[in-house]
């Protein structure tokens, strides 16, 4: 992309995500969660957009993030099972080290293991192809949701509160809300600074002609691997805060939201233009922006309002807000178009 | 003593109840163009296809360079220096022709590092220009390969299989479809490749004139059996043949 056109969009949203929270202290934790929703459509666009596998199922490692953060995070100082059982189990007072500790090696392992279950999964699913993968994808969230609401160790369908912050709430809001920002601010730099390398052309080889890209030797099954574990490895980690902003971590409707965020990540992408950078920060935008002014003066219209958005996309903008000023600019973004007599 | 970098013995692949390829043997010279002939339907590209790992095949050996790689997969196969390009074309049409190029570099070294690799460091860039100049493509180097026109679409395939180093490539009619005009061009340059790069040709072609003047020796199939092997004169004297085959054309 043309690099004026990429800092005229950088810096308006680095400064707005910097000033937001003293200018709009109300909307924190909207805005904590506009951040959040970049990164889902950001990451969700390293499979479905970047590589072609429209994974339904990356809420997965959002729900594999902000358990293992919170296991971390009180396993380090007391007996898990001790501490979940009989909803609230033992009263167990974390000092600030103790809490701070365990929030930032929660956040890290959040990542982690996220990612390390995806390159593990992706050994099974990565056979499947189109939708097969998608609906292949979608059965491990549905499965982990209610596989957890079983599991007594970690509160099963009671869910497991995570360490109370040791301050005020609006230093604790604060906190989280500046995590949520530099997790997709890490994010998109990240993947910025990946597209740009050996990775992005061969992800881009995969989704246009995977059986050509095996033909010249490209590793596929390890670049969707490691697609998948970057993809989860941010998305783990907005778990982790994600779960730390709500307080408890309940299995269905928290930690594996298949039918809100898992869907909402892939709308937005769509919505931005998939396969682009900025096509996802923009459709994430858009879509959170409508969704809470929806849910704020139209109250009972909001999944109208927000279906009405997705068919409309779907239907007749297809290539989303970035493909269509792509088609209609290309030379803004490096494309060079000769005249057709010139070419045959 | 010849070398044989190709060696297939005795393989018989079917698709369900149709039989496309029956006790097919053939060996391919390390450093010539071989070609393989033969009508519509007679099993060339189900061979090809057999032997760049796309069909597991359900009897016999296929070994390159002595090593059995029957049972390997495709892009394995293709890290060891044996590559194919397509009947139909096949390029990333999104893509412009230096992209195409970048991603056709050699993958058999590649460290699990070097997949964050710089994409355009210089010595590659070099390379990418040397054979698009090579091929004819330098002055449309940064145009969107799917506005190249089919006959430079085909050479840019090309190019990218020289891109990825093979020490075999596999060429399914590389001239069909094209310009008559681009058609001696094409054969100056599948010619030079082997001659320049070192790079052995086993090709499929329907175009005699081509073929019979290009290859040194020549496999025919008919029906999914071998039906003959010899030297171009050979080939085009042969009663089975002349019946089989090139009675049509």
């Amino acid at each position: 992309m043309n690099k004026n056109f990429s800092f005229k969009l950088h810096f308006p949203i680095l400064v707005f995500g910097l000033v937001a929270p003293f200018v709009f202290p109300g909307l924190q934790l909207q805005i904590a969660t506009l951040w959040v929703m970049v990164l889902f459509a950001l990451t969700w666009d390293i499979m479905g957009g970047q590589m072609g596998y429209n994974s339904l199922g990356n809420i997965f490692f959002f729900g594999v993030g902000m358990y293992t953060s919170v296991l971390f995070q009180v396993g380090q100082f007391a007996e898990i099972g001790a501490y979940t059982a009989a909803h609230g189990g033992d009263n167990f007072t974390f000092t600030n080290a103790q809490y701070y500790q365990g929030l930032v090696i929660g956040i890290i392992m959040s990542g982690v293991v996220a990612a390390i279950t995806a390159a593990m999964l992706g050994w099974t699913v990565f056979g499947l192809r189109g939708p097969y993968f998608a609906i292949g994808t979608l059965g491990i969230a549905i499965a982990a949701g209610e596989l957890m609401g079983t599991w007594e160790w970690v509160g099963a369908g009671s869910g497991i509160s995570v360490p109370v912050f040791p301050g005020s709430a609006e230093a604790r809001s604060l906190l989280f809300y500046f995590l949520c920002f530099g997790a997709a601010v890490l994010t998109f730099v990240t993947l910025q600074w990946i597209y740009k390398t050996r990775f992005g052309l061969a992800v881009n080889a995969i989704r246009d002609d995977e059986e050509k890209a095996e033909a010249m030797g490209i590793h596929t099954v390890r670049y969707k691997t490691v697609a998948w574990s970057i993809s989860a490895f941010f998305v783990g980690i907005s778990g982790a805060l994600f779960g730390n902003i709500t307080g408890i971590i309940e299995p269905l409707e928290v930690a594996f939201p298949t039918v809100t965020f898992g869907i909402f990540m892939v709308a937005m992408t769509l919505l931005g233009g998939k396969g682009t950078l900025w096509g996802p920060v923009l459709g994430a935008i858009l879509f959170h922006t409508l969704k809470e002014v929806t849910w704020t003066y139209f109250l009972g219209w909001q999944w109208v309002a927000l279906g009405v958005l997705i068919i409309i996309n779907v239907v007749y903008f297809q290539q989303g807000i970035m493909g269509w000023l792509i088609e209609r600019f290309p030379e803004k973004f490096g494309i060079v178009v000769e005249e057709k007599e010139a070419t045959r | 003593m010849t070398n044989y970098v190709i060696e297939v013995e005795d393989v018989s692949k079917s698709f369900g109840g149709v039989v496309a390829n029956h006790g097919i043997s053939l060996k391919v010279p390390d450093g010539m163009i071989t070609g393989l002939i033969g009508p519509n339907g007679s099993g060339k590209t189900t061979l090809f296809n057999s032997i760049v790992g796309y069909h597991p095949i359900d009897e016999g050996s296929i070994k390159f360079k002595g090593e059995e790689i029957s049972k390997l997969r495709v892009p394995q196969i293709a890290r060891r220096g044996l590559l194919r390009t397509f009947q139909q074309t096949r390029i990333y049409s999104n893509m412009n022709c230096i992209e195409n190029m970048l991603i056709s570099i050699p993958h058999r070294r590649m460290k699990f590092a070097d997949m964050f690799g710089e994409r355009e460091d210089r010595e590659t860039m070099e390379e990418v220009e040397r054979l698009l100049d090579f091929v004819g493509l330098y002055e449309k180097r940064r145009l969107r390969s799917g506005d190249l026109s089919f006959g430079q679409q085909k050479l840019l395939e090309f190019a990218m299989a020289l891109m990825n180093k093979p020490e075999v490539l596999l060429l399914d009619e590389p001239t069909a479809g094209i310009n008559p005009t681009l058609i001696n061009g094409l054969i100056d340059r599948l010619r030079r490749a082997n001659e320049e790069f070192g790079i052995t040709l086993f090709v499929i072609e329907h175009n005699m004139r081509v073929i019979m003047n290009m290859a040194e020796s020549i496999y025919c199939l008919a029906h999914g059996e071998m039906l003959a092997h010899g030297s171009p004169d050979e080939i085009q004297n042969d009663q089975s043949v002349i019946d089989a085959y090139l009675g049509a054309h």
